[in-house]
């Protein structure tokens, strides 16, 4: 490389060539409030809005909303709607939509329960078959957007229908087909080991904290601009707070009877905090992720970068479908059965609504994973909480668009401000 | 103003050379006989008036359309490029005049987008910051204030540099600049044609294009002259004047008056491959 053969003045050396000034704790701080303040919100304002929230109903309803079975129940409750919107935020990241992720949900735990049923299917077999069902549909889906190029508001939402009619034709109207698979009705009705759970838990922060700790001194060590150390120290700090606490808290005994004992973390936590890893994983750490938010960013600027941008496309529909089939199953787990509804109502719209309220843009290249985790709790806790206040559906849908809309409004303003500080 | 022999005085064959290329669109005859060199440690402009054919010659060369006819010689050796892919691979690179960059990426991610490095499936994040701090190092480039801060709070001029720091980033020979300096204030297009120079300067061959006489005469060692998709004259800058360009430019031919050549399209290519007249 040719230009590399010539140094750096040595006489003003640049900011970036090595002699990297570190910010202290207190740059960072500020750094961060200025990237706010320029309308780099991220996931501020929904965690703000998780917290106003809990402290809310908690004050509200102080000895039922904080107890372990709440919370637990918050768990189950969100479980489906936090698992589509992971996989919307693939979708929403290159700038496209998927109306059909509910039925897709929907279809994929038909599959599920006919393949256990009527086919008597082992689990193993029945779930692969629902995943290789989201496969498909989210194979579907990306073809007709990428390659042939419909809408893909208006592709999702004929399958939207087309899917609603599926689920109707395999289950029968008015028929519900009931699960009895002990091992896909334990994904969301029963605990792991609280043993188990502490185990898993102390190991996910040291695990976390090995790797911020190790990609710390790497960084250090090469010269390049790090987060003061206080900064790293602190948020393994937090994440240790919140995951032992939760264990802590799920790990007692929530039984009303007090003849049994419900201990322990629902299974299906563990299994979301797998899905949120890998897909934060895929996203963060690796090119295909990068790629995603190139097109969703400039997709032009992308395709002539030499990456396929068909293929990206194609393959976050695939994504999205694919978790949409995971919802289907944890949602089949729930209900112990499937009924022609299953993936209706207000599932798709709850799981884009806790997407874009954990700060996922509607506009495509801006996005993570925890968005879906944090919006999924937001919409979780308003449907939880004002159930136990006594609230009808009436109100908890007002609320809940209107969540939705101010999340959406910041979504809109921030950027708008990104702009004028030029901060996309 | 014809060039002395010693004008190559590495002796080597020049990066790029095309002798007689040819580009129809169905009728319309785009490049009708354009021949161009450039050299290592040189800027090359590359101008002529609008529709001259500039933007169908750089994309042939990098192999967007590819030539119907004429030969292409890189670094001596003829050549046929009829993919982008192997343009860049040969150590062909272009910045377009739009830049093709995300917004919504940072400084590092814009330059090694689709080219990313590697640990195992995982990007080696460290190793392509480094990367691109010692570019952007290279290329004296200190206005930016974080390599890690999206592209979008850039200025035009830095978001030039990114994307010229970006073609220099893999081992390329020669760098073509669309009209780099077109959307730029007084300052920016100072600081973009002092990055064109120094990258002429670290040994790169640069071709830039150009509308711009100022600019054209500020960086460029030679300067190619296209009118109405053929090759009027290509000069040595210090050979020649503004007014002779201009000329070229608007009649394609240059009144004897000037540095005493003949009609330019009866073969003025007179800074040629080797330094001496072409067969």
């Amino acid at each position: 490389m040719s230009t590399s053969t010539r140094p750096a003045d040595p006489a003003a050396p640049s900011l970036l060539a090595g002699t990297v000034e570190q910010p202290t704790f207190g740059e960072s701080v500020n750094n961060w409030v200025r990237k706010v303040r320029g309308g780099d919100m991220g996931s501020l304002p929904a965690i703000l809005a998780l917290l106003v929230l809990v402290l809310g109903f908690f004050a509200l309803k102080p000895e039922k909303f904080l107890s372990a079975l709440n919370i637990a129940n918050l768990f189950q409750q969100g479980a489906v709607v936090t698992t589509i919107a992971m996989g919307l935020v693939f979708v929403l990241l290159i700038g496209e939509i998927d109306l059909s992720a509910g039925f897709t949900s929907g279809a994929c735990g038909a599959v599920l329960a006919l393949a256990l049923t009527k086919l008597d299917w082992p689990w193993y077999l029945a779930f692969g078959a629902a995943l290789v069902t989201g496969v498909v549909i989210g194979t579907l889906l990306g073809l007709s957007v990428a390659r042939i190029g419909i809408p893909s508001f208006i592709i999702t939402l004929a399958a939207f229908l087309a899917l609603q009619g599926v689920v109707l034709l395999m289950i029968g109207t008015g028929g519900n087909i009931s699960i009895n698979d002990s091992v896909i009705i334990a994904i969301q009705n029963k605990n792991v080991p609280p043993v188990l759970g502490w185990v898993l838990g102390v190991l996910a922060v040291a695990a976390y904290a090995a790797t911020s700790l190790l990609s710390w001194r790497g960084r250090r060590s090469r010269g390049l601009l790090t987060a003061p150390f206080g900064l790293v120290i602190l948020k393994i700090v937090v994440l240790a707070v919140v995951i032992l606490g939760l264990i802590g808290v799920l790990n007692q005994n929530r039984s009303l009877n007090s003849n049994v004992s419900i201990t322990g973390v629902p299974i299906v936590v563990p299994c979301i905090a797998v899905l949120a890893l890998v897909l934060g994983y895929v996203l963060t750490k690796t090119a295909f992720g990068r790629h995603i938010y190139a097109v969703g960013g400039n997709a032009e600027a992308t395709r002539r970068a030499g990456i396929n941008v068909k293929g990206v496309q194609t393959a976050c529909f695939m994504i999205c479908s694919t978790m949409a089939a995971f919802a289907g199953v944890f949602a089949a787990s729930r209900a112990t059965s499937v009924d022609p509804n299953a993936g209706g109502s207000n599932v798709l719209l709850y799981a884009v609504g806790a997407a874009v309220i954990g700060g996922t843009s509607l506009f495509g290249g801006k996005g993570r994973i925890i968005d879906a985790l944090i919006g999924g709790a937001v919409i979780a806790v308003i449907d939880n909480g004002m159930g136990l206040l006594g609230y009808s559906s009436g109100i908890k849908y007002v609320v809940t668009g209107a969540v939705l809309a101010i999340a959406a409004s910041v979504d809109a303003i921030s950027r708008r401000r990104a702009r004028a500080t030029g901060r996309g | 103003m014809t060039e002395p022999a010693q004008a190559n005085p590495q002796g080597r064959p020049p990066i790029l050379e095309v002798r007689g290329g040819r580009k129809n669109f169905g009728a319309v005859h785009a490049l009708r006989g354009v021949d161009l060199v450039a050299r290592a440690g040189e800027v090359t402009a590359l101008v002529g008036d609008n529709g001259a054919g500039k933007s169908t010659m750089i994309k042939c060369i990098a192999g967007i359309y590819g030539f119907d006819a004429g030969d292409v010689l890189f670094e001596g050796q003829p050549v046929h490029i009829s993919d982008p892919s192997e343009a860049n691979d040969m150590g062909i690179e272009v910045v377009y005049q739009d830049l093709a960059l995300c917004d919504n990426l940072d400084i590092v991610h814009n330059m090694f987008l689709g080219r990313e490095l590697k640990k195992g499936i995982q990007l080696d994040e460290a190793a392509m910051e480094a990367r691109a701090a010692e570019v952007l190092a290279s290329l004296s480039v200190r206005t930016v204030r974080s390599i890690r801060q999206h592209v979008a709070s850039l200025s035009g001029g830095q978001r030039q540099t990114v994307a010229i720091a970006r073609a220099v980033l893999w081992n390329s020979k020669l760098v073509i600049l669309d009209e780099p300096t077109a959307a730029l204030g007084v300052a920016q297009t100072e600081q973009v044609l002092q990055l064109v120079r120094r990258l002429a300067d670290a040994g790169l061959a640069v071709v830039l294009v150009s509308h711009n006489m100022n600019d054209v005469f500020e960086v460029a060692d030679s300067i190619n002259v296209l009118y109405l998709g053929q090759t009027a004259a290509q000069v040595r800058t210090k050979d020649s004047s503004r007014s002779e360009v201009i000329e070229l430019i608007t009649s394609g031919s240059m009144s004897p008056v000037g540095a005493g050549s003949g009609p330019a399209l009866s073969k003025t290519t007179t800074d040629s491959a080797n330094g001496s007249t072409p067969a």
